[in-house]
């Protein structure tokens, strides 16, 4: 009841905020504690979710070849909370590590899906149980 | 480094994906979308109404893991979810009879319903756009035309089992329109809800939306979504004989054959179970090497009937994909 319009202030200098209208979900992942200032090693957390996005996530993020360091833990079961840790040779930032590695898992996932579905059109399978 | 995992008598070994940067000289393992796609393959062995059997081949356990884990608890599906109770003299009492319907699979397309907007008020929140009402009326009464002599309940009486089939589905609103090639019904009619006697009755509503399987088991849209790892068995130095024939007891048929010359090979890995049995003997002993090879799953996928298999992992690979396209476009807060 008390609050005022309070959120759209910005207390960040970001010029670019063309993700605006959309994705206006503030609380899905945040930046913890413990980044360097030039912001080659940060981490972040992610609310609501768990191993399944975590552990594909650390590994594709792992395969990028300027990332030196990338884990996730679950700090508590109970707590639907997954936190990540990047940390780059220098020459990106972990949030730029962070884009690429669900850049990369999204383009697998559409690999993955195309794939299915050509041989699914395919039908070049048997349609009884041996 | 290979990418066979070891199977020991007492242990395995190598189990850890090593496929990154700066691990081996050999390999660039830097993430490259077309050498994921030169190297990815799918193989589907077979899929019938209720499942379906395939290989991944050539993907990491992390990735092929999420599928497994979203299959069985996020891909969305109907059951119910609350059960109103006008009438029940049955000995089975109302919550644990609201707890077997629930579990019931429903007959429903996900894609037909809207999800149930919990910020709305709760008298506008249900619409004919979320909600399947299925009502069930059963009274129990003697058989008048009863044969002497069978005392069985089925005959003795009607109505004395309550199915699942006894759910009627009520279409509400446009449902009238939007059900009426298919009607809901329960994907297994028979399942036994209830047992009653004469002069017992039950008389409820259940309201059924959609849900994931995370939030509750009833939610989950597959009864078993699973893969292992392709067998890998290496005879390293010949096995002939009298030996070849004990060998090949060691493993499930079809696994082991034996050549015209008494030499045992192995014929079809795949259908090992990896029992180990051969390691017991130490007749064998430095003979044979058995392994699983990591990159290579092959799922098992069984649906509860909602919907066919496929589209099952389909949905798990689009959620995968969403929820980092979704991911991406979140700005990143500061921690307060």
């Amino acid at each position: 009841m008390s609050e005022p319009t309070q959120q759209q202030h910005p207390n960040e200098e970001q010029p670019e905020d063309q993700e605006m209208d959309e994705g206006l979900d503030l609380e899905k992942i945040k930046l913890l504690p413990g980044a360097t200032d030039d912001g080659t090693a940060a981490s972040f957390q992610i609310i609501d979710e768990d191993h399944t996005l975590g552990n594909a996530l650390r590994y594709i993020i792992m395969k990028n070849p300027n990332v030196e360091f990338c884990g996730y833990s679950i700090p508590h079961p109970s707590e639907a909370k997954l936190n990540i840790r990047i940390q780059t040779y220098g020459d990106i930032t972990a949030v730029q590590a962070l884009h690429q590695g669900l850049d990369d898992l999204i383009k697998v996932c559409t690999h993955v899906e195309e794939e299915f579905s050509s041989k699914i059109t395919q039908r070049d399978y048997s349609t009884e149980e041996p | 480094m290979s990418n066979i995992v070891g199977i020991e008598h007492d242990r395995v070994t190598n189990t850890v994906s090593t496929d990154f940067p700066g691990y081996s000289i050999e390999a660039n393992n830097e993430f490259d979308i077309e050498e994921f796609k030169k190297k990815f393959q799918i193989n589907i062995s077979y899929i019938t109404e209720r499942t379906a059997n395939f290989d991944l081949i050539g993907i990491d356990t992390s990735i092929a893991n999420a599928f497994r884990r979203i299959m069985i608890a996020e891909v969305p599906s109907v059951a119910a979810e609350h059960v109103y109770v006008f009438n029940n003299t049955s000995v089975i009492q109302d919550e644990v009879l609201a707890h077997r319907i629930g579990l019931i699979p429903l007959k429903v397309d996900p894609d037909t319903l809207t999800w149930v907007d919990q910020t709305v008020d709760e008298k506008d929140r249900f619409t004919d756009d979320n909600t399947i009402v299925l009502s069930l009326d059963v009274v129990c009464t003697k058989n008048p035309n009863a044969v002497p002599g069978d005392n069985r309940a089925e005959n003795l009486y009607r109505n004395s089992n309550v199915y699942a089939k006894d759910l009627k589905f009520e279409p509400q609103g446009r449902q009238t329109e939007t059900f009426e090639k298919n009607p809901v019904v329960p994907c297994d009619p028979n399942i036994l809800l209830a047992k009653l006697r004469p002069g017992q009755e039950i008389s409820l509503r259940v309201h059924c939306i959609l849900g994931i399987g995370s939030d509750h088991a009833k939610f989950s849209p597959v009864s078993t979504a699973s893969y292992r790892l392709l067998p890998v068995i290496d005879i390293l130095k010949p096995i002939a004989g009298s030996d070849a024939l004990e060998f090949q007891k060691c493993f499930p048929s079809g696994v082991i054959d034996i050549k015209e010359n008494g030499e045992a090979f192995v014929k079809d890995a795949r259908k090992d179970t990896v029992s180990r049995e051969v390691l017991r003997h130490e007749k064998f002993n430095g003979k044979v090497k058995l392994g699983r090879q990591r990159d290579h799953f092959i799922f098992n996928v069984e649906s509860t009937g909602a919907m066919p298999p496929e589209e099952i992992f389909f949905k798990s690979v689009r959620v995968l994909r969403n929820k980092a396209e979704y991911l991406r476009n979140c700005p990143i807060g500061n921690l307060n």
